[in-house]
C-alpha cells in the first residue's frame, strides 16, 4: 500500500510519519498539498504541524486546500485516512470528522506524555489494542481542547465512534487526566465511516523501537 | 458598483469555554480592577465592491461560513455599511 503524507505550508511532522510508516513496513511519500493527491494512493496522514502558522484556526487554512476536495473523495470512496494533531484539526476543520479542536483548557501550548483508554478496538486505527487498552502517546498543541455540542457528543458516543480517551495509568477517565479541557477526555474520533479517523496525540512519534516505547505502532499498522 | 465595508463579528458559541477570554479576565483582576466577566470576539473588516446592500452581505456570509467562522464553536454577526 502507498501512503501519501500530505505537506502544507507549516507542516513539520510529515518526514517522521514516513519514517515511522516505513518502520511498520507500509510504502509512503511525501505529497505537496499543491500538486493534488496523486493516482494510486491507498492511504492518506494529514501529519502534525502549524499550517499557515495556525491564522485564523489551527488548520483552517489547510482545510481549504483543493487537495482537501481530493482527501474526501477518497475518504469517500473508503480510503483510509488519517489526521494527526495538526491534521486532526485540519480533518475537523474540512468536516471529515465531527466536532473542532480549540484553544487548551490551560491557553497554553502542552508538550508532554498521556496516557489514552482505547474505547472502540474495532476500527482499522486500533485493532491492534484491546478496548481498555492504556497506552501512553505525546502530545504537543495549543489547541487540542475537543469541542462539540453535547447532542452531538451523546450521538457519537452512542455510534462508538470515540477512539481515545485521556485517562490515568490504570484507564481511569478522570479530569485530571485530562490534559487540555476536551470534552469527555475525547483525544481522537472517527468520521461516518471508521476508516476516516483524527487524533491529537502523536503515534509516529511512539513507533521506532530504537528511540523507545513503541504503542503508537499499533495506529500506523491500519494502513499495513 | 458600490464600495462597502463588511464588519463581521465571529464569536464562541454561549456555553464553549473561553481560555483566552478567562486569562484575560484574571489578568485585569490582578491589575485591580473589579468585572463580573468577560467575553472576547474577533472582528473582520472587509472592504468590498458590490451592485447594493444585500449582495454585499451574501457575499459575506459565505465568506464567513467558508473560512471565518467554524460553525462548530462560533456564533457570527455581520454588519455592512457603505463606505
Amino acid at each position: 500500500m502507498t501512503v501519501a503524507v500530505i505537506q502544507f505550508g507549516g507542516s513539520n511532522c510529515d518526514r517522521d510519519t514516513v519514517q515511522a510508516l516505513d518502520s511498520v513496513g507500509v510504502e509512503a511519500e511525501l505529497i505537496w498539498h499543491e500538486d493534488g493527491l496523486p493516482a494510486g494512493i491507498e492511504g492518506i496522514v494529514l501529519p502534525g504541524g502549524f499550517s499557515y502558522g495556525d491564522f485564523l484556526r489551527a488548520g483552517a487554512m489547510a482545510a481549504q486546500s483543493p487537495i482537501m476536495d481530493d482527501v474526501r473523495s477518497a475518504a469517500d470512496a473508503g480510503t483510509p485516512v488519517l489526521g494527526i494533531c495538526n491534521g486532526a484539526q485540519i480533518g475537523c476543520e474540512a468536516s471529515l470528522t465531527p466536532g473542532a479542536f480549540t484553544t487548551n483548557e490551560s491557553d497554553r501550548f502542552q508538550c508532554e506524555h498521556v496516557h489514552l483508554r482505547v474505547e472502540n478496538a474495532d476500527t482499522p486505527w486500533t485493532r491492534a489494542y484491546e478496548e481498555g487498552d492504556v497506552i501512553q502517546l505525546p502530545i504537543a498543541h495549543g489547541e487540542g481542547r475537543f469541542e462539540i455540542s453535547d447532542d452531538r457528543l451523546d450521538t457519537l458516543e452512542a455510534d462508538d465512534r470515540i477512539l481515545f480517551r485521556y485517562c490515568e495509568p490504570d484507564g481511569t477517565v478522570t479530569p485530571e487526566s485530562n490534559p487540555n479541557g476536551s470534552k469527555h477526555n475525547v483525544a481522537g474520533v472517527t468520521g461516518e465511516r471508521d476508516s476516516v479517523a483524527v487524533m491529537m496525540p502523536h503515534p509516529e512519534r511512539m513507533s521506532l523501537p530504537d528511540i523507545g516505547p513503541t504503542d503508537g505502532r499499533g495506529v500506523l499498522g491500519a494502513f499495513a | 458598483m458600490t464600495g462597502y465595508t463588511a464588519i463581521v463579528t465571529v464569536r464562541l458559541k454561549s456555553g464553549v469555554l473561553d481560555p483566552e477570554a478567562e486569562t484575560t479576565q484574571h489578568a485585569l483582576e490582578r491589575l485591580g480592577f473589579e468585572l463580573e466577566s468577560l467575553r472576547s470576539a474577533e472582528r473582520f473588516e472587509i472592504d468590498i465592491e458590490a451592485a447594493d446592500h444585500e449582495t454585499a452581505r451574501e457575499r459575506t456570509e459565505a465568506m464567513t461560513e467558508r473560512l471565518l467562522a467554524n460553525p462548530t464553536i462560533h456564533d457570527y454577526e455581520i454588519d455592512i455599511e457603505q463606505r
